[in-house]
């Protein structure tokens, strides 16, 4: 199985390491081509800004949105941000495919970066202890009825999945464990077959 | 799991952390608030702020030191990117400073006048990043030692001649593949040819790479640069002079964030050179006496 990273700009090869090891293809995506030949995307960690910029440049903008309808996609702190309904602190362009509203550097800046403990619900499986290192962290400060809460930190949720999607405020990527990284592969796994079984 | 990660203590993880979400990105040396806008608009993914960017530093002489707080402060407060600032080399009260005030990252520049003549900052001591330059892979592990978080190779700032930026990556790169192939046996005395921790060598013998990102700096003009020093394994690109010293900014520093995305790629690399506008004049490096380069300084 194919798993998009989108690099345009950010933590990707950390991306990379972990989608190899778990037995998927690690697939870097820069064009409307690669996105489409991938079985899900990641939106890896970076900055939002420079990305929204490169998307909107280059055409990819659309061609994500379009993606998000059919397959799943995953955003990391930057790219929870990318997938908003709605930025704060400041404003500014998102995607619209995950019903949150997402508050930039909402710790802080980088002297207020620092790693937690969380508690962490995948669905059908027993909650794990799990490490997460918040870097700049937005925070979703509000989040649509269908989401499901899959990590809070402090009471904050941190970790949340909408249908086939998962958005992530901390970096599974930068820690020991792979649950999301499973998980991800898993969602994908069957939004892939749904897809195939609606085709036929 | 990441090899990379184990070896490092926590605090170290999160420096390290925010060094790897600047990756593939471009840094932007902006000396007012209004630079750092266009900057951010560009697509930069920081900026470092400063007083006078390298090239008038390198024409204007006197004694270069950490910026007014106050100046930092206003560029911070206009940008949501992350913010960088410069302290001297081995000027750690200036770095204090710098933590302060909360920049989200420190660069211990040889760009500024050294202010100990043998001693960096001990780097391990602050809660805030730093980032340091080196021109081979001895004086990289030797910062990272003293616990940088990102190196940079030094290249030789304010000139607008790539030519040392692309020496000291090559040569960075061609020592570390040289470690990598060393027996464990090998191993004490490279430590010592290199002047370098045991450990940190042994890290690069093992990984084949520095055990922190690896950007590169000093001489970026023009998109092709960024993507000459890309395709040379420099994981981001630090610009200095080449773009507020340029005829249209704007555009110059937009196209070199585009050219670092798709180094690789000559098709983009080709439309986004076009109609830049006159580059920064620069200075070749052949003409400078050595006492004028910066990249002699720190040890």
């Amino acid at each position: 199985m194919k798993i998009g990273i989108l690099s345009l700009q950010g933590a990707v090869e950390p991306q990379s390491g972990r989608i190899s090891a778990l037995g998927a293809t690690p697939v870097r995506v820069r064009t409307r081509e690669e996105l489409f030949g991938c079985a899900g995307l990641i939106l890896p960690g970076g900055e939002s800004t420079t990305m929204i910029k490169l998307l909107l440049e280059y055409g990819l903008w659309d061609s994500l949105r379009e993606y998000s309808l059919s397959r799943s996609v995953w955003g990391i702190c930057a790219g929870a941000i990318l997938m908003a309904e709605r930025v704060e602190n400041p404003s500014q362009d998102c995607l619209g495919i995950f019903p949150a509203v997402v508050r930039r550097n909402a710790y802080g800046r980088q002297n207020e970066s620092f790693i937690g403990r969380v508690s962490l619900l995948i669905p059908g499986q027993e909650p794990v202890d799990d490490e997460a290192v918040f870097i700049r962290a937005p925070a979703f400060v509000s989040l649509g009825d269908q989401v499901e809460v899959l990590a809070s930190f402090k009471d904050n949720p941190v970790a949340a999945s909408c249908e086939r999607h998962l958005i992530t405020s901390y970096h599974p990527e930068l820690s020991g464990s792979d649950f999301l990284h499973r998980h991800f592969l898993s969602l994908c796994q069957s939004t892939s077959s749904s897809r195939h079984v609606a085709a036929d | 799991m990441s090899e990379k990660n184990n070896v490092l203590e926590e605090g170290m993880r999160l420096k390290v952390g925010l060094a790897e979400m600047l990756k593939g990105g471009v840094i932007m040396d902006v000396v007012t608030a209004e630079h750092a806008k266009i900057a951010q608009d560009a697509g930069a993914v920081a900026v470092m702020a400063l007083e006078r960017v390298p090239a008038d530093i390198r024409r204007q002489g006197g004694v270069a030191r950490m910026s007014d707080p106050g100046l930092i402060e206003e560029i911070m407060k206009c940008v949501s990117i992350p913010v960088m600032a410069k302290c001297r080399i081995g000027h750690f009260a200036e770095a204090q400073i710098l933590q302060e005030m909360g920049v989200d990252f420190i660069d211990e520049s040889e760009v500024l006048t050294p202010a100990d003549a043998s001693h960096h900052v001990d780097k391990k001591a602050f809660r805030t990043p730093f980032v340091c330059g080196a021109t081979n892979l001895g004086e990289a592990l030797r910062r990272i030692g003293e616990g940088a978080a990102l190196i940079r190779t030094k290249g030789e700032a304010g000139t607008g001649d790539i030519i040392e930026a692309v020496r000291h990556l090559r040569e960075i790169k061609r020592e570390m593949a040289l470690v990598s192939r060393l027996s464990d046996m090998e191993l004490m005395s490279e430590a010592k040819r290199l002047q370098a921790p045991f450990e940190l060598v042994s890290l690069v013998q093992k990984h084949g790479r520095l055990p922190v990102p690896m950007f590169t700096a000093g001489g970026v003009a023009t998109p092709a640069d960024a993507s000459l020093l890309m395709q040379l394994g420099a994981e981001a690109v630090f610009v200095g002079s080449g773009i507020f010293k340029s005829e249209d900014p704007a555009k110059r520093a937009q196209a070199i964030v585009k050219a670092t995305t798709y180094f690789d790629k000559p098709e983009e690399l080709l439309a986004v050179s076009k109609g830049l506008g006159e580059p920064m004049s620069g200075t070749s490096v052949q003409e400078l006496q050595d006492e004028q380069k910066l990249a002699g300084r720190g040890w």
